[in-house]
């Protein structure tokens, strides 16, 4: 007899425009879920100042497919070095005002090591190697924000 | 044939956002090179350190060889988070 083997879904994954409920994703990361001990959260969000500019709102351009191919890889890729349970990550894309959602990173994992590494390991490789592009309305003007060494720096450091 | 497209600043700065090749270069290099002889803002915001490359949405450098059907992808160092 051949038995059905659901494998869960262990990576979410979304590109959105919407905003995200934390306590929400918090729920989907619990329910039924007795063997993950640890729980950790990412959120960032759309700051005031840039570089010393008034920032007044951001709109983020991605490449649909390539982002959700390339988040589903740094997923798998954190799972594989430490073991965690589900990895939730949702991006928003569109223009977002100040103090807005930008980007959630949730892990579930059986111990909180575990857990903030891989959270933090998601944040960098999201951060140098997902097809995202921020543009910044400042008090002067419009600007595409440059990528930062240090954001490499610190992808570079997990290898 | 090859699809081209660009995005982010690339795409503003190029004014194109997608393009089509009826022949296909040999590899990401070449068609950067062809792309590049244009005119001279095109061979500027083509540069290797300028614009990044991903052939069928995954992350290549300019020795990545083309296909047929290929589509290909430059944009600017990525800015999400």
């Amino acid at each position: 007899m051949n038995e059905l083997v659901v494998k869960p879904k262990l990576n979410y994954i979304k590109v959105q425009e919407a905003d995200f409920d934390q306590q929400q994703q918090y729920l989907s990361l619990t329910a039924n879920n007795e063997q993950d001990g640890a729980v950790v959260t990412f959120v960032g969000l759309v700051r005031d100042r840039n570089e010393g500019k008034q920032v007044v709102s951001l709109t983020l351009e991605h490449y649909p497919g390539m982002t959700e191919k390339s988040l589903e890889e740094i997923a798998d890729e954190a799972r594989e070095k430490w073991g965690v349970g589900q990895i939730r990550i949702i991006h928003r894309v569109g223009k977002l005002s100040l103090g807005e959602q930008i980007v959630y990173v949730g892990v579930a994992a059986k111990h909180r090591r575990a857990a903030f590494h891989a959270a933090e390991f998601v944040m960098d490789f999201l951060k140098t190697r997902a097809p995202f592009w921020k543009k910044e309305s400042t008090v002067d003007g419009d600007r595409w924000i440059e990528a930062k060494t240090s954001d490499q720096v610190a992808a570079d450091q997990w290898s | 044939m090859i699809k081209v497209l660009f995005f982010a600043q690339l795409r503003e700065v190029l004014s194109c956002s997608s393009l089509q090749l009826e022949s296909v270069p040999r590899t990401v290099g070449e068609l950067r090179q062809h792309l590049s002889e244009k005119n001279p803002l095109w061979a500027e915001w083509l540069s290797a350190d300028k614009a990044l490359s991903a052939v069928n949405q995954t992350m290549v450098d300019d020795l990545a060889v083309l296909k047929n059907g290929d589509d290909v992808a430059f944009f600017p160092p990525v800015t999400g988070g």
